[in-house]
């Protein structure tokens, strides 16, 4: 049985992630903004077998609510295994290139309160000296493109960060596990297009169950991203300019 | 791949806007078509219920949460998006089971209640809208009603078989069947016409829970309606697997040709089928997904139709005449060469729905799928409409995508009285079509 503690728990990757616990007998946390929504999935997450499950209700946006979450999921929990961070959003390219405000808001949701959280989370778990932190990044933080470089900014920025966490906190025992979903079918991508790289959620949250379970550092999921965005990477820059991705 | 939003049948081919419905809480969005709303699940009724040509559907797929359950009474409450596949992967290992289950394990709870389906088992309990509990409707001016057979209990009746029209289920709570394990204990008996097979099935109906016939529309003369009479009961065999996941092991990966399905390769596979067991009589336990949903394991098998799809359908007439009119529908496919693919026949009991506009009645039922073929499709369907109404029978809306106007009034009588509970902003291509209002 696990103790897990999910900040975004509304999200799609998120729920499908949280009745894989559940359904294993875990104690749940869940952390997320909408009351009524939240309010469901614990009830879903009961009914599927969850030894308990805790909600906090919190727009994750306000960082000075985060020591409190870590305060009363550690006492709520008694200790955490696993946390997940799986909040975030995805913005309009075009919407954050005309506003400021859109795309210091975007960093704000997708890398600063992230970063907030973690500098916690790391200090709680390093204390620990045991556990594992996943959180959701992306594959468009692996190289800016003209379609979604402020969300692949926000995410690469965040990708970076875990991977000095996990440097730090390798030494005491605790995982880091960083996540980067490509195409995901979720509300969140509603008006896109989909095709054949589409990846389900439940498809999503098992790999990132598996991950966990074997310690891994960085998942590319499905796992042929990884192949896609090691050719992305390493397009040279004079070429890549000129290309629009 | 962007998502098609067809039914079935893949027939016919309209165009309507998507939203989607992921919480039971959420409310209808604004809108400006005067079609309005239908909601959809997972597009399993093969006509037109769960279309809304030039209005919105509501797809409420991904509201899919449970709410609650009693391990001890069986009762479970869970939205109405939650597919049967997956409330029975998180039943049966627990030892209960659905009252009533279709043909298929994708359909949701929601689709099955505004379909009022029915199963292999009706003659012993009847539909599956005899089972539910209470659910929640959500209407257009924003009430929220819960209704069973005593609170707001027009809308119960009207609702259960109301193929969508009456407003949004959101939730629903069911009373489930107490299983020892997930095997059927089955028989399938070889049968050489249609007598035999009212001699089997009334022989069959008091002792055994699930009953059903599958028939060679082919077959001529002396032969006509030979076939293949299954049955089964819930084992009492304990299951020794931890785990059971059910997966699909083959997909249909695009559209067949439209002429894979012909008058040769039908008759081929009706007469292979008929003989493919060497003795009468065989009996076997089965794991319940072979038993209840065999062609579940084949994905998308509905594009071996072809692109233009296929039409259902799916008529019921009273057991007085039920031989006679039987003989006569299968006697015109066969005269006109138009052999259905799968047909299915059974025994309906006695026991009624309490929806007011619930397709099964007592009697006998007769389903046929037939490539589309145009022309020559419709103007044999149209025939058998005439037959059945003339046998005082009615035919499935749910398997339907081309009835008329005066036949649908004429297989429900209550039709005026169920139309003053549709919702005012709730509509479907079906509905448009019986109703004749154009659009």
């Amino acid at each position: 049985m696990n103790k897990v503690l999910i900040i975004g728990a509304t999200s799609a990757i998120a729920q499908e992630v949280a009745k894989l616990y559940a359904e294993s007998g875990s104690q749940l946390f869940l952390v997320a903004r909408n009351e009524e929504k939240l309010e469901q999935v614990a009830q879903d997450l009961g009914v599927r077998g969850a030894a308990a499950v805790a909600t906090h209700v919190c727009d994750l946006i306000d960082t000075a609510c985060h020591n409190e979450i870590l305060r009363i999921a550690d006492k709520t929990l008694d200790g955490i295994d696993i946390s997940l961070i799986a909040h975030g959003t995805l913005p309009e390219q075009k919407d954050c290139e005309n506003s400021i405000e859109q795309t210091l808001q975007e960093f704000q949701i997708n890398l600063i309160s992230v970063v907030s959280v973690l500098t916690l989370l790391g200090n709680y778990f390093e204390q620990q000296g045991k556990g594992c932190i996943a959180v959701i990044s992306s594959v468009a933080g692996d190289r800016g493109r003209q379609s979604n470089y402020v969300y692949g900014a926000a995410k690469g920025g965040l990708t970076v960060f875990l991977q000095g966490l996990r440097n730090r906190l390798s030494k005491k025992g605790v995982c880091v596990l960083t996540i980067k979903p490509g195409f995901v079918i979720t509300p969140m991508t509603e008006n896109f297009k989909k095709g054949i790289l589409w990846a389900q959620p439940q498809q999503v949250a098992r790999a990132i169950v598996c991950a966990v379970r074997k310690r891994k550092n960085v998942i590319y999921v499905p796992w042929f991203w990884r192949w896609i965005m090691f050719i992305i990477r390493n397009i040279p820059e004079n070429i890549f300019k000129r290309m629009s991705l | 791949m962007k998502k098609d939003y067809h039914s079935w049948g893949r027939y016919p081919k309209v165009s309507q806007k998507i939203h989607e419905i992921r919480w039971r809480t959420e409310s209808f969005p604004n809108v400006d078509s005067s079609n309005g709303f239908i909601p959809y699940g997972m597009g399993r009724s093969y006509g037109d219920v769960c279309l809304n040509n030039g209005g919105v559907i509501l797809h409420t797929e991904s509201m899919a949460r449970y709410i609650s359950f009693d391990e001890e009474s069986g009762i479970v409450r869970c939205d109405a998006g939650l597919s049967l596949h997956n409330l029975l992967q998180f039943i049966v290992p627990k030892g209960w089971f659905v009252p009533v289950t279709p043909g298929t394990r994708y359909v949701t709870i929601g689709g099955m209640i505004a379909n009022d389906v029915h199963g292999k088992n009706h003659h012993r309990v009847g539909t599956f809208g005899c089972h539910v509990n209470c659910f929640e409707l959500l209407r257009s001016d924003g009430k929220r009603l819960t209704c069973n057979s005593k609170e707001n209990a027009d809308l119960f009746a009207a609702t259960v078989g109301g193929l969508g029209l009456t407003g949004l289920i959101t939730w629903a709570e069911l009373k489930l069947s107490k299983i020892v394990g997930p095997y059927i204990d089955t028989e399938t008996i070889r049968f050489g016409n249609l007598a035999d097979f009212f001699e089997l099935s009334q022989e069959s109906d008091k002792t055994w829970e699930y009953t059903v016939a599958w028939i060679d529309s082919l077959a001529k003369n002396k032969n006509l309606g030979r076939g293949l009479f299954m049955r089964g009961n819930h084992s009492t065999r304990v299951d020794t697997k931890k785990s059971r996941r059910l997966k699909q092991k083959l997909m249909v990966p695009f559209d067949a040709p439209s002429n894979l399905l012909n008058k040769y390769s039908i008759k081929l596979f009706n007469n292979a089928y008929y003989r493919k067991q060497f003795s009468r009589t065989v009996h076997s336990p089965q794991i319940y997904d072979k038993f209840f949903y065999p062609l579940d394991g084949i994905g998308q098998w509905n594009r071996l139709y072809g692109k233009e799809g296929m039409l259902q359908y799916q008529c019921v007439v009273p057991a007085e005449t039920g031989y006679d009119v039987m003989s006569e529908i299968l006697s015109q496919c066969t005269n006109k060469g138009q052999g259905s693919f799968l047909s299915v026949l059974k025994i309906f009991g006695n026991k009624k729905s309490p929806g007011l506009l619930s397709f099964p009645r007592e009697g006998v039922t007769l389903a046929l799928d037939f490539p589309n073929r145009g022309k020559e499709t419709f103007s044999l369907l149209d025939t058998l409409d005439k037959i059945v109404i003339q046998a005082g029978g009615a035919v499935y809306p749910a398997k339907d995508a081309r009835m008329d106007s005066a036949s649908f009034k004429a297989y429900y009588p209550n039709w005026s009285k169920f139309a003053e509970y549709v919702d005012p902003q709730f509509s479907s291509s079906f509905w448009r079509r019986v109703m004749d209002k154009a659009g």
